[in-house]
């Protein structure tokens, strides 16, 4: 048994190798589908990865709270203020720290130098909230934060732009607007965040000391409530939208003046959204697939046709009906195999490429290259079943009649 | 003395039609025949007599519409194909006029078929071919092509084919159909030798110098077994 399906496949090898051209022209359906489906499904999982690495970076269990206009009433804005951060903190469960921020856009000077950026007000709590790391110098105390110094830390491209390259910067006194400072640290570099803003381009200043000397109130921009792991972010989000209804004095009816962004639902719905466009996708694919098998039908129906001689001549020896329809079954799944190969390593190359080009990770994935690569084998057997039992039935007298 | 063996072939009252309704032509009426193991038989007669049609029914191709067909006094026209099939690959060795090679496969390979049907392991299927290769002298053309070798060797190397699995039973309509008179002889003093070595075989021709090879003459017409010649013993 063994020894025959060896030698059926060296014989199915000759045969594809014999018409080497065509062969290759008839799997091109398998090879485009196996390409596309490994090369979207390879794509989808880097964009998945560097979206998901993004919003990590936005942190874990963390809420960000923004003040909105109510939607479609006649809610005021109203800005959040240091006693909403308090309340929060002290009566919701499970909340580990609260802590806001605001910016404001500002020139920043330095060595007779100018350069626009903005100056965000924000304690180490934020910061670490944000997962915002300082890669040189140090962060704020919590005196500094308390007494609003002027101390601030600088993200990397204000230290590119107006402090001298290879000169540490710490120490250094300059000026934002009119307020001077004296850097204490650098920022880790972390490109542009979801909202488009260049978290590069921006002076830290602690919380306080911006609210005093830039914007001239205690408003808050925005905070983040960073909960417990214990519990869970809708529980925590529920709580939160009571407290901040009431004291907002919004009435029962009344559309909230505030926004609760969960970092775990957003995740959720850049997969959910990933999916679908993987569905899409193996759609398409199957298609393409389908269109490919059909080839493969065709091909080896020609193929029992010009070899109508041969079969006799086999069946003539004492070759068995199922030996017959093995053989012709077995050079239909090489042919597709070839055909799944080749998608394979066009799909690497092309994944590689295309990940290199829209800067996401490359993310080969061992699986959907040996699922695409049985599926495309599995495509041999189902559309080369129907030619080969035909090849199986001839009449070995017609078939040796057979010009 | 032990009772006497049933004779290796032997057939009664084998009909055959094609076709059905108006289309149905009846082609064979009724053939009885009895071959004993080691005979030399060459069947004649017109062209549609029903020569090939008894052939290929010996040959387990094809089966009788009625009658009865017993191999070795087994009775075999109501096997299945994979039944059939599996007697001719154990028993049966079958050479036709087109003498049917593989094309683009080596002489060596195109013998060697039988024994892949048969499961044999590579190194047995070569020592086997080679063999009968030598056997019909075609050892040192065993690696061309039928392309490459001229209808007498591509008949031999049929023969081969049909001999490396040391069959009971050598089949061949018209194996010389095809050749010049030199090269017919040449097949027929093989088949002779073979012969003489034992295996039995049945054979068609159309030329009565082909038939004088043959220890027995069965002539065929209109279906059915006219008379048959018996002549010299071995
Ligand atoms: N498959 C077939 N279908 C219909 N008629 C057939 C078939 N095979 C043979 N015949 C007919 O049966 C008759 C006997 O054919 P055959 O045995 O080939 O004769 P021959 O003695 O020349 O070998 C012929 O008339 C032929 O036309
Ligand atoms: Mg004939």
């Amino acid at each position: 048994m063994f020894r025959m399906f060896g030698a059926t496949l060296l014989l199915a090898m000759r045969e594809i190798r014999r018409h080497l051209l065509r062969s290759f022209l008839t799997t091109l359906g398998i090879v485009i589908g196996v390409a596309a489906v490994v090369t979207m499904v390879t794509l989808g999982n880097g964009v998945t990865a560097s979206v998901q690495n993004q919003i990590s970076s936005l942190g874990s269990n963390v809420l960000i709270v923004l003040p909105t206009r109510g939607s479609g009433s006649q809610v005021a804005w109203r800005p959040f203020k240091e006693a909403d951060v308090t309340a929060v903190s002290e009566q919701i469960a499970g909340v580990e720290y609260v802590a806001g921020s605001v910016s404001k856009n500002v020139n920043a000077y330095h060595n007779g130098q100018v350069w626009q950026t903005s100056v965000r007000g924000a304690d180490m709590a934020f910061l670490l909230a944000q997962s915002m790391q300082v890669e040189r110098g140090r962060g704020f105390t919590s005196a500094e934060e308390s007494a609003g110094k002027d101390v601030c830390i600088i993200g990397q491209k204000v230290e590119q732009q107006i402090f001298v390259a290879g000169i540490e910067p710490m120490g250094e006194t300059m000026r934002l607007a009119n307020v001077p400072c004296t850097v204490v640290g650098v920022m880790k570099e972390r490109g542009t965040s979801g909202g488009g803003q260049d978290e590069d381009n921006q002076v830290i200043m602690p919380l306080k000391t911006v609210q005093r000397r830039f914007t001239g109130n205690n408003d808050l921009q925005y905070f983040v409530v960073k909960y417990a792991s214990g519990y869970s972010g809708t529980a925590v989000q529920d709580a939160l939208v009571q407290l901040l209804r009431q004291r907002r004095l919004l009435q029962a009816g009344e559309g909230n003046n505030f926004n609760i962004i969960d970092t775990a639902q957003v995740n959720q719905a850049v997969s959910a959204a990933t999916g679908a466009l993987t569905a899409m996708v193996a759609a398409i694919a199957a298609i393409s697939l389908a269109v490919g098998g059909i080839g493969i039908m065709n091909i080896m129906l020609v193929s029992v046709t010009e070899r109508t001689r041969e079969i006799g001549i086999r069946l003539a020896i004492g070759a068995l009906a199922r030996e017959v329809r093995m053989q012709f079954l077995t050079e239909a799944v090489v042919l597709c195999c070839f055909g799944g190969l080749t998608g394979l390593v066009l799909a690497f190359a092309l994944s590689f490429g295309l990940s290199k080009a829209i800067d996401v990770p490359f993310m080969f994935s061992p699986m959907v290259n040996v699922l695409s690569f049985l599926f495309s084998a599995l495509m041999g057997i189902a559309f080369g079943y129907y030619p080969a039992r035909r090849a199986s039935r001839l009449d070995p007298i017609e078939a040796l009649r057979h010009e | 003395m032990t009772p006497p063996a049933p004779p290796l072939i032997e057939l009664e009252g084998i009909t055959k039609v094609f076709g059905t309704g108006d289309a149905a032509f009846q082609a064979l009426r009724g053939v009885d025949m009895q071959i004993e193991s080691g005979d030399f038989v060459a069947v004649m007669g017109p062209s549609g007599s029903g020569k090939s049609t008894t052939m290929n029914i010996l040959g387990c191709l094809d089966t009788p519409t009625s009658g009865v067909f017993r191999f070795r006094g087994m009775e075999v026209q109501a096997l299945d194909r994979d039944q059939r099939s599996l007697l001719r690959r154990r028993y049966l060795g079958f050479v036709f006029q087109g003498f049917n090679l593989l094309a683009r496969t080596s002489a060596l390979e195109n013998v060697e078929l039988p024994l892949l049907y048969r499961g044999e392991k590579k190194s047995v299927r070569r020592a086997a071919a080679m063999k009968a290769l030598d056997q019909v002298g075609l050892a040192p053309w065993a690696d061309h092509t039928p392309a490459e070798l001229s209808g007498g060797q591509q008949q031999r190397v049929a023969i081969a084919r049909a001999l490396v699995t040391e069959p009971d039973v050598l089949l061949a309509d018209e194996p010389t159909g095809n050749l010049d008179t030199e090269r017919s002889a040449e097949i027929m003093h093989l088949l002779q030798e073979l012969n003489r070595g034992g295996i039995t075989i049945l054979m068609v021709t159309h030329e009565a110098e082909m038939a004088a090879f043959a220890h027995n003459i069965i002539h065929f017409r209109d279906g059915l077994v006219e008379r048959i010649e018996t002549g010299k013993d071995a």
